[in-house]
């Protein structure tokens, strides 16, 4: 029993960390689409900045999800994975499609535009898609007969609760990236783009925190234990909510570091992370002991002991080893000066 | 086409098509690296702008190597999710640490592109070195639940169900070492013959003599002796990987040779098609004995035939014209690098002329057909079981119907992509000329790497 909490608490902490980077991915592969015909605000470049040297590194986090779900949780791996089948082939097309496309157009600079917005709309629709995994694992889509699992697509995509879902991915996505890329931009002192990034935030906050609403307030319907149980934890969600208040400082107060500059984006950064994991947990323990609910659970998809002990060395071992790699590759890319305020 | 056919064909058209840019994405770190050291060596620029041509297509080719790599290894869930769940549960560790081996490629993959000019120049060969080393660690670890499914090791299956599981044994499962060694060995060969291929173009299409030319056949050279080299120890670990399957999987050997009648001084047949009606090899060349010798390094050899088995556990017969494809290719490139090194070396000749050109041009393309037919053998020569005699791969595959929507989705993209990643490879080098980057590295002050970016 401890053994399934530590294997599903590393496992939700694999989904939190990719949903955090796919996010700012995704979107700024959006953003990097949006501004590309306003050269002078740097916006575009902004982005293509960030994405270049990361998007190899989030795609591997999507791999190591995958792979934690069925080493962990081999049994549930089974009917996820026949489930998944629709969703999940049509999510490796997108991002099929979106991957290789963000490099062919940093590659064949004539063709930039096309290939840009093939991977801007391919990415943008793969966090709504994604996130459609979340109110399947609720169960109410799922239908059994001769013991076989089997995903009833048109229930799924007429439930108002799914798209509620699908909505919040969305906006998340931009508004994440959003005040990320205002963060990079301001250590990037491209002030316009700053500008920009900034106001984008402003507006998609308020939008993203209504799709949270939506989701609320559509959840009985579908879900009525896990609506039930998550309010179990209300002054957590209260808490979550109040984060937008920094956000708020961070967006609109005047920076007490930079005369004259308003906003401090770091902070809004750091609040939305706190923000989102604070919402996460609360959904994720009301979701609990259930996988897929209700015949799978944690305790019932768990792996051999044996496995998960050896496992969860190479975990410690492998990211050890890994750890000053992230930092030196954090220092390379967000924090040096000489590739943040390049031209071009 | 009944579902479990679709089911196949489209894990195997995702792998055919995979396979192509993972085994170039290990191959070419190697060649890359090899060049940034003899730069080091012989202080000759030449070497530099190949290393920059090279990663430059290399990042290209990750763009379709990374995610038709995500698509793999998540539609073995989805397809095959009974066989996940038993390599979940017994045989997780290499798929846990072929992520860390993604992410030091991913990592150091991006520092060594854009950020090569903040670095210290050891620091860049030391990137670079943990590039290739993550690309090869991932091959050799996908090569070892391969190796796993053709030797399963480190359970007891008992009613059905597997029990005393020992992960660590699973991982260290009999034919590991040889079949991830022939793998890795075989993806250098490519890597280096791909490189041939180009550089031979090249040299028939510009003058003899010209810098150009001159640029291209440095580049030959370097290619025909890592190719011929590690064509040669691919052979040698290939004798030990058929000695492998003799030991653990007969009907495999046996399949992939023909051979229906158990015997001893067992006839090799090179060549020709099996057929199953008559039991015997239509158009082969057979050279008595020497299979008992290969298998066992003796004429006394005995040599499971197929009849031994029922036959609804034989691998498909073809495999044996696809296993002799894979080892004639293999043959010519060992030999076609050692005739070139007679031709300058002992012959003295410095011309090469069209004919021999246009053979090294085809020696890439063979080499990835060589890992194709070696794959495909591979894992057609293990059914009906996707675990060896554990479980049968109708067993392991999806409930799903209807998958044939899905199928040709996934060659639609397939196409598009194949055609995008040439038609961007080929434009970007038309447009970067080898002598845009030879002027360029001649100048001082202009960082060679700074148009990766």
């Amino acid at each position: 029993m401890v053994d399934a909490l530590i294997a599903i608490t590393v496992l939700w902490g694999f989904v939190f960390i990719y949903a955090v980077m796919a996010t700012m991915d995704f979107g700024a592969g959006f953003w990097s689409m949006i501004y590309i015909n306003r050269e002078k605000t740097k916006a575009t470049n902004i982005a293509n900045r960030y994405l270049s040297p990361t998007w190899e590194v989030t795609n591997t986090f999507i791999v190591a999800l995958v792979v934690a779900v069925y080493s962990l949780f081999p049994n549930a791996a089974y009917t996820l994975g026949t489930i998944l089948i629709i969703p999940g082939s049509i999510i490796l097309l997108l991002l099929a499609l979106r991957s290789a496309f963000l490099v062919f157009s940093n590659i064949a600079i004539e063709y930039k535009k096309p290939l840009t917005y093939i991977s801007g709309i391919a990415g943008i629709l793969i966090p709504g898609l994604l996130i459609s995994v979340l109110p399947i694992t609720h169960g109410e889509f799922v239908d059994y007969g001769n013991g076989v699992a089997n995903l009833n697509l048109y229930r799924l995509f007429t439930s108002p609760n799914v798209y509620a879902f699908i909505g919040f991915a969305i906006s998340s996505t931009l508004f994440l990236s959003s005040l990320l890329l205002a963060d990079y931009s301001k250590a990037s002192n491209e002030m316009e783009a700053y500008r920009v990034y900034l106001r984008d935030g402003k507006i998609l906050g308020p939008i993203s925190l209504l799709m949270a609403l939506l989701i609320m307030l559509t959840l009985p319907n579908d879900a009525e234990w896990l609506y039930n149980r998550m309010m179990d934890d209300l002054s957590l969600l209260l808490i979550s909510v109040g984060f937008f208040l920094i956000i708020g400082i961070g967006l609109y107060a005047p920076s007490p570091f930079q005369k004259g500059v308003k906003g401090m984006p770091r902070l809004a950064v750091i609040a939305v992370i706190f923000q989102y994991l604070i919402a996460s947990y609360v959904y994720g323990k009301a979701h609990l002991p259930y996988i897929i609910y209700p015949n799978v659970t944690i305790q019932s998809g768990f792996t051999d002991p044996n496995s998960f002990r050896a496992v969860f060395i190479t975990y410690i071992v492998g990211f050890a080893i890994l750890f000053p790699g992230f930092i030196y590759f954090w220092s390379l890319f967000m924090k040096d000066k000489r590739y943040l305020r390049q031209n071009g | 086409m009944d579902d479990l056919l679709v089911a196949r064909s489209l894990f195997g058209t995702t792998m055919a098509f995979h396979i192509i840019f993972a085994t170039i994405g290990v191959g070419l770190p190697f060649m890359i690296l090899t060049a940034e050291l003899l730069y080091q060596k012989t202080k000759n620029q030449d070497y530099v702008i190949m290393a920059k041509r090279w990663t430059k297509a290399f990042a290209v080719l990750l763009g379709v190597g990374i995610p038709t790599g995500t698509i793999a290894g998540t539609q073995l869930s989805l397809l095959w999710p009974g066989f996940m769940e038993v390599v979940g549960r017994v045989m997780p560790l290499p798929f846990q640490i072929e992520i860390y081996a993604f992410f030091v490629e991913a990592l150091f993959m991006s520092i060594y592109v854009y950020a090569a000019e903040r670095i210290a120049p050891w620091m860049r060969i030391v990137s670079l070195i943990l590039v290739a080393i993550g690309a090869l660690a991932s091959a050799v670890l996908i090569t070892n639940v391969h190796a796993f499914q053709g030797t399963p090791a480190g359970f007891r299956y008992e009613n059905g169900k597997f029990v005393d599981i020992n992960p660590w044994a699973a991982f260290f499962n009999p034919s590991f070492f040889v079949t991830a060694g022939h793998v890795a060995l075989s993806a250098y060969v490519v890597g280096a013959f791909v490189v041939c291929s180009v550089a031979a173009f090249k040299m028939m299409k510009h003058q003899f003599g010209s810098r150009i030319y001159l640029f291209h056949q440095k580049a030959l050279m370097m290619s025909l002796v890592l190719g011929g080299i590690f064509a040669f120890l691919t052979a040698i670990n290939g004798h030990a990987s058929a000695q492998y399957l003799h030991e653990y999987q007969p009907e495999k050997l046996a399949a992939a040779e023909g051979l229906f009648e158990t015997q001893s001084h067992a006839p090799l047949a090179i060549g020709g098609f099996t057929d199953r009606e008559t039991q015997e090899i239509k158009g082969a060349i057979e050279i008595p004995w020497a299979l008992s010798f290969l298998a066992g390094n003796s004429f006394d050899t005995v040599v499971v035939g197929l009849n031994d088995f029922p036959e609804e556990l034989w691998p498909p017969l073809f495999v044996h014209t696809l296993f002799n494809a894979m080892v004639g290719i293999g043959s010519l490139l060992i030999l076609i690098p050692i005739l070139v090194f007679a031709w300058r070396k002992v012959i003295k000749k410095k011309h090469y002329p069209k004919i021999m050109l246009w053979t090294l041009v085809t020696t890439g393309p063979l080499a990835v057909l060589a890992i194709e037919f070696g794959w495909i053998f591979a894992c057609t020569g293990r059914q009906p079981w996707v675990i060896y005699r554990i479980l049968s791969t109708a067993e392991a595959a999806t409930t799903a119907t209807n998958l044939s929507t899905l199928f040709i989705l996934f060659i639609a993209v397939y196409i598009i992509l194949a055609l995008a990643v040439v038609y961007v490879l080929l434009y970007f080098f038309r447009k970067n000329t080898v002598l845009d980057d030879i002027e360029r590295s001649e100048k001082k002050n202009v960082p060679l790497f700074s148009s990766n970016s």
